[in-house]
């Protein structure tokens, strides 16, 4: 029997040029070659990519949401960072 | 942490679901949901895998190029369904080779339909239009679970799954306007299909188990008998429009329900095949785990090729 086994991969595909490579799931391979062609089968079977970026798992680091609260709240009130905290008068049509 | 707070962690987690919140890997989630979602998505994984092997028996023998061509992608779509499961799977912290081995001992099952033998080419084209049939209407509804991988993963399973059922009915409308041996054929597929295709849809609700978690956690949005009765009346006027008789003489349309009624289905038979006594179980665990260990040496020398180009690139950067 095998005595290791092949590492995870994160896989990400751009659909179309113009818009950005988005994950779209993930898969194990023996190296970064094999990745990319499994990447290929597994996941562009149907013209769903014109590039594809694998990397591995373990490289990833992501945030924990436990942490969500000091993480991402202090954006929560800082309503001034949007156009519509500030006060124009109606005869400005577009700004 | 104690009962209190995890009591509260929980109620929190329901809410969360009740308001169609997606739960994501790293989230907290309660060991039930965890296991509960290892289980049901690996044995759908594992149907996966298996299902490829009835149909690989017929891939050298289709009778046309476009038969093959469309039976191989078929194949094909189904060592990919069966990948993106496994590692939506991996996500709740279950590794690959851990599922493997539940696999190949027994420990985990997986869809009872692959138990059966593929007799003819008509099989091809039951499977694809009753099988592959009864999987979408098990699966659509998945595509709205609350478990974010397994969502994502089924959204992209149920696109590719609807050509696999018209592969599986053009073979069969084919079939029943061929010769009289080739419309037989396609009948005696039917018979032989129908009825294990109903079970695929579970037990009836009075002995389903885990219905009620189920619901809540959004794993299942319909009940057995819902969806077989929607399978049910969805292919009884495909077969009718082809020529085909269902093989069930208690069958009638019945006019008040707006629905078919349908005769008793053999519930020993089912759970004969889920024991592991049905027509094909030990062949298709047999292909499966030859398979996996006459693979042993390529996936080693895979690994080893990539070690030694490892440390012949740091070699040459140092």
């Amino acid at each position: 029997m095998s005595t290791k086994n092949w590492p995870l991969w994160e896989v990400f595909v751009r659909s179309k040029n113009g818009l950005e490579h988005r994950h779209c799931g993930s898969l194990h391979a023996a190296d970064e070659d094999m990745a990319l062609e499994n990447a290929r089968d597994v996941y562009t079977r149907r013209s769903e990519g014109v590039s594809i970026w694998v990397v591995e798992s373990k490289h990833i680091t992501a945030s924990n949401p436990e942490n969500n609260g000091e993480m991402f709240e202090p954006a929560q009130d800082k309503v001034y960072r949007h156009p519509t905290f500030y006060d124009l008068p109606d005869e400005v049509k577009h700004m | 942490m104690s009962e209190e707070q995890i009591k509260n962690l929980e109620e929190q987690f329901e809410a969360r679901i009740a308001r169609d919140e997606k739960i994501e890997p790293k989230d907290w989630m309660p060991e039930k949901y965890r296991k509960t979602h290892i289980r049901q998505m690996s044995q759908h994984a594992h149907s996966e895998i298996v299902g490829m092997l009835p149909e690989g028996n017929w891939i050298t023998r289709a009778p046309s190029l476009r038969r093959k061509v469309a039976l191989l992608a078929k194949v094909q779509d189904e060592a990919g369904h069966g990948l993106y499961l496994y590692s939506a799977t991996e996500t709740l912290g279950i590794s690959r080779e851990e599922m493997y081995e539940q696999l190949h001992t027994g420990k985990a099952k997986y869809s009872s339909i692959f138990n059966y033998p593929t007799i003819t080419w008509a099989d091809m084209g039951a499977i694809g239009w009753l099988v592959d049939g009864a999987a979408i209407i098990n699966q659509v509804p998945l595509c709205n679970t609350s478990y974010g991988p397994y969502a994502r993963a089924m959204i992209r399973v149920c696109k590719e799954e609807s050509f696999h059922q018209r592969q599986g009915y053009e073979i069969m409308i084919k079939l029943a306007n061929g010769t009289p041996e080739q419309k037989e054929m396609a009948q005696d597929a039917l018979n032989r299909w129908w009825w294990p295709s109903l079970m695929m849809l579970g037990p009836t609700d009075a002995e389903s188990i885990h219905t009620e978690q189920s619901m809540k956690w959004k794993l299942k949005r319909k009940s057995n008998d819902d969806l077989r009765q929607q399978f049910i009346d969805q292919t009884v006027p495909q077969a009718e429009l082809i020529g085909l008789t269902i093989p069930d003489p208690d069958l009638k349309w019945n006019e008040e329900r707006g629905s078919y009624d349908f005769g008793e289905i053999d519930w020993d038979e089912f759970w004969q095949v889920v024991k592991g006594h049905g027509p094909m179980n030990k062949v298709r665990m047999k292909a499966r785990v030859d398979a996996w260990e006459n693979g042993a040496w390529v996936r080693d020398a895979a690994m080893a090729y990539a070690e030694k180009k490892r440390t012949s690139l740091k070699k040459e950067v140092s």
